[in-house]
């Protein structure tokens, strides 16, 4: 059995299916990629797995956390969820951190609602993630406001408030797409060494097939609401069995850097 | 007669922009930021020149002094040999029909009031185009893709690529020799960004255009330039052919940013 079982997720508004029974499975230390185009679902079908989805969608289907359902759940139920087992990173830090309050106190918060940890204690621990996710001077950091930070120092920010209750399962929607391509890089490695440490299970949601590429290790391509093409990164981006996956890896290839360029 | 390939089309010496800062104090002193510091360059005609650099690295504000559009930068421009800056820009009528910018976000390029053909009509008028611009019209709608059906639609009624067509048209309307791209395909799709640039580089070719474009994208420039110039902190770190800089770059900065960039892994066979 997976921590995330997830089968026939299908998100309606009125008469459109926006999400179409979409399945998969996603275990501890698993790497799951969904990619995607502008209006493909999914986005919706990560919000729909946190019960986060929009007032009006009709959602269906099955989402297992330890073989325990989910959907239909009160929302108070889920809010004990999130943020604690399943927690989620969005593309835009400066949207989704609370401008009015210092970073530090954001992260402390979820430790202190999920973790019952007290009011000094969680700000020391916010004070030592502001240091693993390797903002400067934590004990500094910790006291600023979102505004004060560097783009990637808002998304290191957003990763430690993910990261802070050891989720067994991160959702990351475009963690990087806002940010320039050094930063990026800078914040994907962290990523990657704080979930490898932790064993959580991620889910990440792109656009970029060339991103999730090294990323991922399995990947999910979705169009119009329903999956295309599932499989492992390097079979999927092989031999792509698809039409529409080819199409996306040739446009990626035609206009991405080959193995002549410099590598890292 | 018509201008040899290979001769300058557009020449900048000593381009530079300051910006002051807001006062640290109310009798601090007031900081300043260089945000482009002393660029020069040269775009033959009929050459691709691409501008990249990370945000905040000034190539935009370096595309808008060689565009005249900037009083405060200092340096001067030429085109063809004929002064850009310093001088007036109410003086450069000539130079917008010369130089014509496509910029990122076409929903806020485009007048979401106007209709498409009125659109494209716009700098035909304000240039004072002289030729039949109805016909004109038609004529770019079906170099960038579109039917004449679109003339009479808002910028609403389409996809982003194809509002970004919308732009290119008015772009090319007024038969401009340099065509000036400002991340033109960043806000689009994978699959409809290679749609866009196949498009730009076949009227490049077609239309016998100079290029410039900006972009934080390697691959796109070396999609469509010769040439590359990597901007960092307002100042060129380094420049040369595209495809000779990704392979070997010899500053540290175009090295890192160039091995930063995610690829696919290598196809197999």
């Amino acid at each position: 059995m997976s921590v995330l079982e997830v089968r026939d997720l299908t998100v309606r508004f009125g008469e459109s299916v926006v999400v179409d029974r979409v399945s998969f499975d996603l275990d501890v230390g698993a790497r799951l990629g969904i990619i995607g185009e502008s209006g493909s679902g999914k986005t919706l079908t990560a919000l729909a797995v946190i019960g986060l989805a929009p007032e009006g969608a009709d959602v269906s289907g099955s989402v297992r956390l330890d073989g325990a359902e989910l959907l239909g759940r009160s929302e108070r139920e889920l809010a004990d969820l999130r943020g604690d087992d399943i927690t989620m990173v969005f593309q835009s830090p400066l949207t989704s951190l609370n401008p009015l309050q210092r970073v530090g106190r954001q992260v402390a918060e979820p430790l202190r609602l999920h973790h019952g940890l007290g009011r000094a204690a969680a700000a020391d621990e916010a004070v030592r993630w502001c240091g693993r996710v390797g903002l400067p001077d934590p004990e500094r950091s910790a006291q600023a406001f979102p505004h004060q930070l560097s783009g990637g120092q808002r998304q290191r920010i957003g990763i430690a408030i993910a990261l802070a209750c050891r989720p067994r399962i991160l959702i990351a929607d475009e963690p990087t797409t806002a940010l320039d391509v050094t930063v990026q890089r800078e914040v994907l490695d962290l990523l990657d060494t704080l979930i490898a440490e932790q064993g959580t299970g991620l889910l990440f949601i792109t656009h970029d097939i060339a991103l999730v590429a090294q990323v991922a290790r399995q990947l999910m391509v979705m169009r119009a609401g329903a999956v295309v093409e599932h499989g492992d990164v390097g079979d999927l981006v092989g031999r792509p069995q698809h039409d529409y996956t080819r199409q996306l890896i040739a446009a990626a290839r035609a206009t991405g850097l080959d193995e002549q360029d410099v590598a890292r | 007669m018509s201008p040899q390939a290979g001769a300058a089309l557009l020449v900048a010496n000593g381009v530079s922009r300051t910006f002051k800062l807001p006062r640290g104090s109310l009798f601090g002193p007031r900081a300043e930021r260089h945000a482009v510091r002393d660029v020069s360059l040269e775009l033959a005609e009929r050459g691709s020149l691409g501008i990249v650099g990370e945000s905040g690295s000034g190539k935009t504000t370096l595309v808008r002094a060689l565009l005249g559009l900037d009083p405060g930068a200092v340096g001067t421009v030429t085109f063809r040999g004929r002064e850009v800056r310093p001088g007036r820009s109410s003086q450069l009528r000539w130079y917008r029909r010369e130089a014509q910018l496509v910029l990122q976000d076409p929903l806020s390029s485009l007048d979401p009031r106007m209709k498409v053909a009125a659109i494209i009509r716009e700098p035909l008028a304000c240039l004072g185009v002289d030729e039949d611009h109805d016909r004109r019209i038609d004529e770019v709608l079906e170099q960038v893709g579109l039917s004449s059906a679109a003339r009479g639609r808002y910028p609403h009624e389409f996809s982003g690529g194809q509002q970004q067509r919308i732009a290119i048209a008015r772009a090319i309307a007024p038969r401009p020799s340099l065509l000036v791209g400002d991340e033109p395909v960043s806000a689009l799709d994978v699959s409809v960004r290679i749609q866009i640039l196949d498009l730009i580089r076949g009227l490049v070719d077609e239309l016998g255009l100079s290029l410039i474009m900006i972009s934080h994208d390697l691959g796109v420039v070396r999609y469509l330039c010769a040439d590359v110039l990597m901007m960092k902190d307002g100042e060129v770190v380094e420049r040369g052919n595209a495809a000779e800089l990704l392979h070997r770059p010899t500053h540290t900065y175009t090295r890192q940013l160039v091995a930063a960039v995610p690829r696919l892994p290598v196809e197999s066979s």
